[in-house]
């Protein structure tokens, strides 16, 4: 108890020394590090937008091990921030252990289900939005041949895969998906080269439109598509700008918007589990001055159709993480 | 013979380095604008400040204790074994077979079992390496790399197709059983009346890696087989003259290697995580090789320097939560430690050995005079 109490009292003091008020929100980025371009990143914007909208400030840590979870959320908790939002499904163990010695503190897992009364748990349906670009990518294909190259092979980037070559089949069933991941070590969400040498690959089987879903080794896979003048859609925030006129779309996983609503509900922000998919805007697919000679309105059409499909529930599209299988694609 | 004093070679120069690493450490930060004396307060305090302090730093430094064995154990037979990395996570796959298959009815009997499951996992990843090496020529280096990147594809594998927790998102296995929970230093403190942080992940298996320092010392100094891994390591050709096989000390002595590597599973993955995650060494097989460069492949030096890269880890991360320095630069900070302590050892060695021989040379000189002879 008293060792309580000291650790409250220094952290406290050592917040606010760092000239950070109590109850500001706090946000904890996984290990792949805030600027990846991605993931992180996306979340990292969100906090931002809060900050230079209300001119608030938050507490933040890039974490650097494993064990370091319990413990970032522990001294937040005991430094007085409230919400506390972690961005990535590996904090699911930590939370499930740290919520309940908190209960007046409120935390967000985004990626993750975490069942406790103070936890709002946010999670996105890849699927819905890879299932867009999935068509809009069968409808701009000449080879009726496409590419998907993901990260590293976890049950996630498999869900963007699966969404992926479900919407490619549904536009064209003949249609051939090619999926690669790029490593087996977290240094493949940040590897531009290997996914340049994938893309590379991938266009010498015959794809002329490829989806990364790879965080930042999909600059890669990008830049690569441009210079081989074949098509390329980014992931998770939009990417269309990076070379205009020739990323065919960006499948958008608001991230973002999800950190900003936990921020700006601040303390009163609502527990419990939480989809994110098309219906209430958590994906989608981007549509910009960038890209927009690249859609031609028989395609923007079709996906509507196929939207509204998704929303209604018309049309379902099957998430590989109900089943740990895909109906249309072998892994 | 000695140039200078084995206090100077063990204690001073790892002072020496550490206070150029510490000097330079307080220009980055304070050429980014943050107060260098509350930074290095913050570090400091934040590692070693507290029970909850040493709960962490004692963790990360029981990991590389047995990779920085290890290190040690393969270079005192000139072996450079860069595998710890790959070795201890089949030493990760070793503990969560025998934690999750076998029904164990208490921790001390787990410990043996994963001990066992860890070591031999982590040997068999370094036994081919070795084989190669002796055998074939293979360089140990290459291909102990290259083991590292196929124990990352292999774990990737098991974890995503077999080992997963069903209907999980996540790439891990299911936290192991109650009864193969090892006590944290809490748990082992609290009979004692001695409160240790609770929240602290050190657990027993510090006390298994002072083991395994004790271990090391005896196997090298007080056997026949470290004097032979010696032998061999000082000169192959006297050592084979000398009837010392070859082959035999370059597998044992990297198997054993490996076994010790793969031995930090019980510290990570078992008394920490609890069950197998994706990446669950992060590093720490790397750090192993700074340990032991610092160490001098000594066990008490390695004991020292894992404390110390320890302090480092943990004092940095308390320093990223608590101030905004980014963690890019508690990363160079980290990075200027192992460099100077490391790397750059003979810049401080050198220019202290002159030192210590112009000092032997004055007073040494009147003692050729007497006429002892």
């Amino acid at each position: 108890m008293t060792l309580m109490t000291r650790l409250f009292g220094a952290s406290a003091a050592l917040a606010l020394s760092a000239g950070a008020a109590l109850a500001d929100p706090a946000i904890i980025f996984d290990l792949g590090g805030k600027f990846d371009k991605s993931f992180n990143e996306s979340a990292f914007n969100g906090a931002q937008r809060w900050a230079d909208e209300t001119g608030g400030s938050f507490a933040e840590v890039e974490l650097q091990s494993d064990a370091q979870r319990e413990q970032a959320l522990r001294r937040f908790a005991e430094a007085g921030n409230n919400p506390i939002v972690m961005a990535g499904f590996a904090f699911a163990t930590a939370l499930e252990e740290v919520a309940a010695d908190y209960p007046d503190t409120k935390f967000v897992i985004i990626d993750m289900v975490v069942d406790q009364p103070n936890v709002r748990s946010i999670v996105f349906s890849e699927e819905q939005g890879s299932y867009l670009v999935g068509m809009l990518a069968a409808m701009a294909s000449d080879s009726q041949t496409v590419g998907f190259i993901g990260g590293m092979d976890i049950p996630l980037i498999r869900n963007f895969a699966c969404g992926y070559a479900q919407g490619v089949k549904a536009v064209n069933p003949d249609a051939t998906v090619i999926t690669n991941m790029t490593g087996t070590t977290p240094a493949a969400w940040n590897d531009p080269v290997k996914g340049s040498e994938l893309t590379l690959a991938q266009i010498s089987q015959g794809a002329d439109v490829v989806y990364a879903a790879a965080g930042g080794t999909g600059v890669g896979v990008l830049q690569t598509a441009a210079d081989k003048d074949i098509l390329s859609i980014g992931v998770d925030s939009n990417q269309n700008y990076l070379h205009p006129g020739e990323v065919l779309t960006s499948m958008l996983k608001r991230v973002d918007n999800a950190v900003y609503d936990a921020f700006t509900a601040g303390d009163m922000v609502e527990t419990g589990f939480n989809v994110m998919g098309l219906a209430n805007g958590g994906v989608g697919f981007a549509l910009d001055e960038n890209n927009a000679e690249l859609i031609t309105p028989e395609m923007l059409a079709a996906v509507e159709v196929a939207s509204a499909g998704i929303i209604d529930g018309s049309i379902t599209v099957h998430n590989y993480n109900s089943d740990e299988s895909c109906p249309v694609h072998q892994f | 013979m000695d140039k200078m004093p084995k206090w100077a070679d063990v204690v001073l120069i790892p002072l020496i380095s550490l206070l150029l690493a510490a000097i330079l450490s307080a220009l980055v930060i304070w050429a980014i604008g943050e107060s260098p004396s509350k930074a290095l307060w913050i570090m400091i305090d934040g590692a070693l400040g507290s029970k909850y302090a040493w709960g962490y730093t004692l963790y990360y430094a029981t990991n590389f204790i047995f990779t920085g064995l290890a290190v040690s154990v393969a270079f005192h037979a000139r072996m450079f074994n860069i595998g710890g990395e790959g070795q201890a996570m089949l030493g990760g796959l070793g503990v969560a077979l025998v934690c999750l298959y076998i029904p164990w009815p208490h921790w001390t009997l787990a410990l043996l079992g994963a001990t066992v499951g860890a070591a031999l996992f982590g040997a068999a990843w370094s036994f081919v390496p070795a084989v190669l090496q002796a055998k074939r020529g293979s360089h140990i280096v290459i291909t102990t790399i290259m083991f590292n990147f196929i124990a990352a594809a292999l774990l990737n594998y098991l974890l995503v197709n077999q080992l997963k927790r069903p209907g999980s998102m996540e790439p891990a296995t299911a936290k192991f059983p109650d009864p193969t929970h090892l006590p944290s230093f809490y748990d082992m403190l609290a009979p004692l009346g001695i409160s240790f942080s609770r929240g602290a992940p050190a657990n027993v298996s510090f006390l298994v890696a002072l083991a395994a320092c004790l271990f090391v010392w005896l196997l090298i100094w007080r056997t026949r087989l470290g004097y032979e891994i010696r032998a061999f390591g000082q000169s192959e050709s006297a050592a084979k003259y000398a009837g010392i096989s070859p082959t035999k000390i370059i597998v044992v002595s990297m198997t054993i290697s490996g076994a010790l590597a793969g031995m930090m599973a019980l510290n990570n993955v078992m008394g920490e995580a609890e069950r197998l995650v994706l990446n669950a060494v992060e590093g720490a097989g790397f750090i192993g090789i700074a340990v032991a460069l610092m160490g001098r492949s000594h066990p008490v030096g390695v004991l020292l320097a894992a404390i110390l890269f320890g302090a480092l880890y943990q004092g940095g991360a308390i320093l990223s939560q608590d101030t905004n320095i980014p963690v890019q630069l508690i990363l160079v900070i980290q990075a200027l430690v192992i460099l100077f302590t490391g790397a750059l050892d003979n810049m401080v060695r050198m220019p202290l050995e002159r030192l210590f021989l112009a000092l032997r040379r004055k007073p040494a000189a009147p003692a050729h005079t007497k006429p002892a002879e």
